[in-house]
């Protein structure tokens, strides 16, 4: 087996949040760089591949599922992989994402697109996926493995977390929400 | 009590080590006595026990069903189990369908940090909200001089009630509807800027577990509340009588 064969491969996959998870995830640091020996990086927010790959070992999702996009996506992220992590509050709860659930999509549309647009305002009807009615969280769709709480998660416990999983044990990490 | 009715004592046990208690005391009081942990969050001494939040249900042998150990006397003989794994499982399942009733926000909320429902999800290894989330449409009360009431962050645990009724002896507070539809209200569901019964003492500030109840001004993270004075409120007053 070649090095490359051996080593993890790893995704991560942004839905609708503030990328604060993955910042948290940078926030390891020169840690990352020990880290990248046992791994490879085979999607996320800068990785130029066109879709999702097959036969994923661990896929970190940050944020709720808010739009058809984020539901089409998840489904195939989850059949794709074999360890799933919700990572922050976002993935897990809903959190700020969901804050807009109890007035509504068009709602937020309307302020966003029209109230505050300066130029030819309009909803866009094409290009920027539908919101579906609700942001939920991912467990609502797909079954999820890991739950890494916090907004965002404190780089410690996500280099712990990894740290479990290369090690071949499934995390149990103890954090709170918020 | 008098010297002529002498205080009885009665003997359990609490997950198998005998404890002795005085006839008076509930489940939870004698576990506590006894650095037993019962997790609670309506509970709050110094308060009249309202049993409202149920975390603290107990197993007791020879009953069918869970019983709320602050409100349950102890009785000669009783064997009570305080861990187990089914109530673990009840307990994080009350938990959260207390997260999935309102809009509990922690990352925004203004007790980020503070809030003892947000450390009980911790305590009891809650990781994630089972049943699906409510989010309810509900008010923010501004209209005080200097507190906020946010309905959002409200899990009924009528600590501001009792506080305001037992301690304060003012009464505003109380708790209006039925099941979910249930609330905390000033006076007689009025604003609470226009309570005539509110003293604006904040007590019912101080004791609300969560970011339901804060002090104007405060941000994100900022309402850490301040208990200290309630024991010694309620010590002076047992004195007194």
């Amino acid at each position: 087996m070649t090095a490359a064969q051996t080593k993890v491969r790893l995704a991560t996959v942004w839905l609708d949040g503030c990328s604060g998870c993955h910042m948290s995830l940078l926030d390891t640091d020169e840690r990352l760089i020990a880290l990248a020996q046992h791994v490879t990086v085979v999607w996320g927010p800068l990785v130029d591949a066109k879709e999702f790959p097959e036969n994923v070992d661990v896929t970190l999702v940050e944020g709720a599922v808010s739009s058809e996009e984020d539901l089409h996506r998840i489904r195939l992220v989850r059949s794709r992989t074999k360890i799933l992590v919700t990572l922050g509050d976002c993935a897990i709860t809903g959190n700020v994402s969901a804050m807009r659930n109890n007035f509504g999509a068009n709602a937020v549309l309307k302020r966003a697109y029209l109230e505050n647009a300066t130029l030819d305002a309009q909803i866009p009807r094409q290009v920027i996926p539908p919101l579906l009615a609700i942001a939920r969280p991912v467990h609502e769709f797909v079954p999820v493995d890991v739950f890494v709480p916090g907004c965002p998660p404190p780089a410690d416990l996500i280099f712990s977390v990894l740290g479990d999983l290369l090690a071949g044990k499934m995390p149990n990490p103890a954090a709170k929400f918020g | 009590m008098s010297a002529h009715s002498p205080i009885r004592v009665k003997t359990l046990t609490i997950d198998g080590r005998e404890c002795g208690a005085r006839e008076d005391q509930t489940i939870l009081e004698v576990a506590r006595e006894n650095n037993i942990f019962i997790p609670t969050l309506c509970n709050l001494p110094g308060l009249s026990n309202a049993g409202a939040c149920r975390l603290c249900i107990v197993e007791v042998k020879g009953v069918n069903k869970l019983l709320p150990a602050c409100v349950t006397h102890v009785s000669e003989g009783m064997e009570v189990t305080v861990n187990s794994e089914r109530l673990a499982k009840f307990r994080r399942g009350i938990l959260e369908l207390v997260f999935a009733e309102r809009n509990h926000v922690c990352s925004v909320c203004v007790t980020n940090g503070h809030c003892d429902l947000q450390s009980m999800a911790l305590t009891l290894g809650m990781t994630h909200v089972h049943f699906p989330y409510r989010y309810p449409r509900l008010p923010v009360d501004a209209s005080h001089e200097r507190f906020v009431v946010d309905h959002n962050r409200c899990i009924l645990c009528s600590r501001c009630v009792r506080v305001c009724d037992e301690i304060e002896g003012a009464h505003t507070w109380d708790i209006m509807s039925r099941g979910v539809e249930c609330r905390v209200i000033t006076d007689l569901a009025q604003p609470w800027g226009q309570s005539e019964s509110c003293t604006g003492c904040g007590k019912c500030v101080q004791v609300c577990p969560t970011g339901a109840l804060s002090e104007k001004g405060k941000s994100v993270a900022e309402m850490s509340k301040r208990r200290q004075f309630l024991p010694y409120l309620t010590l002076m007053r047992e004195g007194r009588r």
